[in-house]
């Protein structure tokens, strides 16, 4: 790395906004170019500086109570929309009086639904998928190898991992390899794939998922503007992730997965 | 929803989030009664639009709420929240280049250690035009990530990331330059 393309990523550096290997690239960079190191060096002064120095205004006391009132008083405004006309036959009151017990214990329970479940798993992967991919876009780092040919995409990750991950050229199908380079995802290095199609980069991360030979059927995720798709097999979990439209990665994970 | 749980989703959401909210609100506007107005406002809206909030960062969400509140709250205040008249202008004027300054000695340390230290890192924040303010508060006080930025100031992820370096650069230049005329 020299040191236009390494000042370009200082503050993506100092935010921990960069993937690894841009990380260790930076590292390396600086421990061999003082002007480089000096720049860093006041940034992250500036940094601290800030962190340390500029006030934190907390909420005034009582703010919560005034905000409190006033939300007490909008909520007022809002018309009462649960009387119940008076109906003249006792047996339709009480059965409307039912109906909307039952209906009050299902919104109820609705709620809690929202409100108490707990991002499931693959959410929480699907965001880090999404900031894995976001990253290395915004960042221009798309690849540490740079190559179209899968026997050299995949010893390289192989030698950099603890599993060695399916590599396939797809340009017959549209979908030509980039290259590969490691990222950090759900707590571990794993391998991503670079694919392109039209203008659009394709990222596939791969990393072995611990689970049997059982593979799980491709699964659509819309977020923030991405389409994600995640399947696993033979142990391993994939996520395909890209800012092409839904029915075109989906085609995209197909042909991946049928060509090894 | 009946009112009642809205006000206790409320009460869980965003409550805790008023620190957040005034800290965002206070560096907006550099005044203490007009960040109390803009998050009571802030914190009013949200509760009205309680039901287009999906589970999603609540902190992210609320603050996103409070900078467009005071955006509203500055045109119709104009004069007063202009009270505090600095520019980007007034800070480079009379600066060397800012490239120059980028590689110049390093005095950093050297201002923070000084007994004024935060009231010079303050003044400088302060004085930064509120779009580079605003990011750097989001980055530094609230610790967001450039996503979490990009989605409350409404602009692209690259805009986050040059907006923080232009803001970092005139921070540093307003910070240097109180060493030099010490």
């Amino acid at each position: 790395m020299d040191c236009t393309e390494s000042r370009s990523r200082l503050h993506a550096y100092l935010d921990q906004e960069l993937d690894l290997p841009s990380v260790v690239a930076i590292d390396q960079h600086l421990a061999s170019c003082p002007a480089c190191k000096a720049i860093f060096a006041r940034q992250s002064a500036l940094q601290s500086g800030i962190r340390r120095h500029a006030e934190y205004y907390s909420a005034p006391a009582g703010l919560a109570d005034r905000i409190r009132a006033k939300i007490g008083s909008a909520a007022a405004e809002v018309p009462a929309t649960t009387l119940r006309p008076r109906w003249q036959w006792p047996q339709l009151r009480q059965w409307f009086r039912l109906g909307s017990a039952v209906a009050a214990a299902a919104v109820v329970s609705w709620i809690a639904a929202i409100q108490y479940s707990s991002p499931d798993e693959n959410e929480i992967i699907a965001e880090q998928v999404i900031a894995g991919h976001a990253r290395s876009v915004l960042t221009g780092h798309l690849v540490d190898v740079a190559t179209s040919d899968e026997h050299t995409v995949k010893p390289w990750l192989s030698s950099k991992l603890d599993f060695s991950p399916p590599v396939t050229d797809l340009t017959g199908a549209g979908f030509p390899l980039v290259g590969g380079r490691l990222d950090y995802l759900d707590n571990r290095p794993v391998a991503a794939l670079v694919y392109r199609h039209r203008k659009h980069v394709i990222d596939l991360f791969i990393w072995p998922d611990g689970t049997s030979g059982r593979g799980l059927p491709v699964q659509t995720l819309a977020k923030h503007g991405y389409n994600v798709l995640h399947w696993t097999e033979a142990g391993m979990a994939f996520w395909a992730i890209s800012d092409l439209n839904a029915a075109e990665l989906k085609t995209f994970a197909e042909t991946y997965a049928g060509a090894y | 929803m009946d009112e009642h749980s809205r006000a206790r989703r409320f009460e869980t959401l965003f409550v805790p989030q008023l620190d957040a909210a005034y800290d965002f609100a206070r560096w907006l506007t550099r005044d203490d009664r007009h960040a109390e107005d803009v998050v009571q406002e802030a914190c009013l809206r949200a509760f009205k639009s309680l039901d287009g909030f999906h589970g999603e960062n609540a902190r992210a969400w609320l603050l996103a709420i409070v900078r467009n509140t005071y955006y509203t709250w500055f045109k119709k205040n104009k004069a007063e929240a202009l009270s505090v008249p600095f520019d980007e202008e007034s800070m480079t004027a009379n600066g060397q280049e800012l490239a120059d300054l980028d590689s110049a000695g390093g005095s950093m340390d050297q201002v923070l250690q000084r007994q004024d230290a935060r009231r010079l890192v303050n003044d400088a924040l302060a004085r930064l035009p509120e779009e580079f303010r605003e990011v750097v508060v989001l980055r530094e006080l609230e610790d967001l990530s450039y996503k979490e930025i990009a989605a409350i100031a409404r602009i692209p992820l690259g805009t986050v990331m040059s907006r923080l370096a232009r803001a970092r650069k005139l921070l540093l230049q307003h910070l240097q330059q109180a060493q030099r005329e010490q």
